[in-house]
């Protein structure tokens, strides 16, 4: 079999603009952990090998470069490793169907706020947040990994789209910044 | 509007998509009179007060919820997950 090259789906491209950095960034595998109907305490098990648990609603964790993100009832997304398998859980590779924006600088949470029904103020949206909402009409999970940083994950088949979107955002912010009232 | 989600939290309405009176939820068994699958399928009541639909978070957690609402006074007095629901 021929040696196959993966490609992201935007081909790694970045945009610097009013101090927000726009990037895709390589969050390596993506796993889906869905809790089946009496699974939960080897689920725990397994996970606590790793030294993981499943995250509370709303919520992400990471340790050691691994992440574990909330994504719904008894479910989560296992991001940064290869996943073993989980007793009591069905586990799906999902790395090739999310594509992952980081958005950052003093500007990131403006520039999410047009897009997302959500308060994203630090208060309201600590770090370790974990969002499934909607990026305009795209859903989305935007996670809080910083103060002043973000990272949307995407259906890797809407990208560019998303880019297009953080794109504008991200301009109309700017220009906003450089009005003089 | 918005709506509490037991999971997500408070949500902007656009987030979710109404289904339907609860009725849905009550399936008449197999076997049941064609007169009861007749009202579970169309007939609705249309109450001034107090009612119960479904709704589906679609845009957050993609979960069932059991929503009850006044239609008079838009109060949402209360929203459960329909998976967590005892039957």
């Amino acid at each position: 079999m021929p040696e196959l090259i993966a490609k992201s789906a935007l081909e790694g491209r970045s945009l610097n603009l009013g101090g927000v950095s726009l990037a895709e960034v390589d969050v390596g595998p993506i796993t889906s952990v869905a809790v089946l109907p009496g699974g939960a305490k080897t689920v725990a098990r397994g996970l606590k090998a790793l030294g993981l648990a499943m995250p509370e609603p709303n919520t992400f964790v990471e340790k050691k470069g691994l992440r574990i993100v909330w994504t719904g009832r008894e479910q989560a997304f296992l991001i940064g490793a290869e996943s073993p398998v989980l007793e009591g859980a069905a586990v799906t590779d999902q790395s090739d169907g999310w594509a992952v924006l980081s958005l950052s600088g003093p500007a990131a949470a403006d520039v999410l706020a047009r897009l997302v029904p959500m308060d994203l103020r630090i208060v309201a949206c600590p770090v370790g947040t974990a969002l499934r909402s909607q990026l305009n009409h795209m859903n989305a999970v935007i996670l809080r990994t910083g103060d002043y940083a973000f990272e949307i994950m995407v259906f890797r088949s809407m990208a560019r789209t998303a880019w297009h979107e953080l794109e504008t955002a991200t301009h109309m912010v700017a220009a906003r910044a450089g009005v003089k009232i | 509007m918005r709506l509490t989600c037991p999971l997500c939290g408070d949500r902007d309405r656009r987030e979710f998509y109404y289904y339907g009176a609860e009725d849905y939820l009550h399936r008449p068994a197999e076997g049941a009179p064609l007169a009861d699958l007749d009202n579970y399928l169309h007939l609705r009541d249309n109450p001034a007060g107090v009612t119960k639909d479904l709704w589906y978070h679609e845009a957050g957690c993609s979960q069932w919820l059991l929503v009850t609402r006044n239609t008079v006074t838009h109060e949402i007095s209360g929203v459960e997950l329909v998976a967590g629901r005892k039957a």
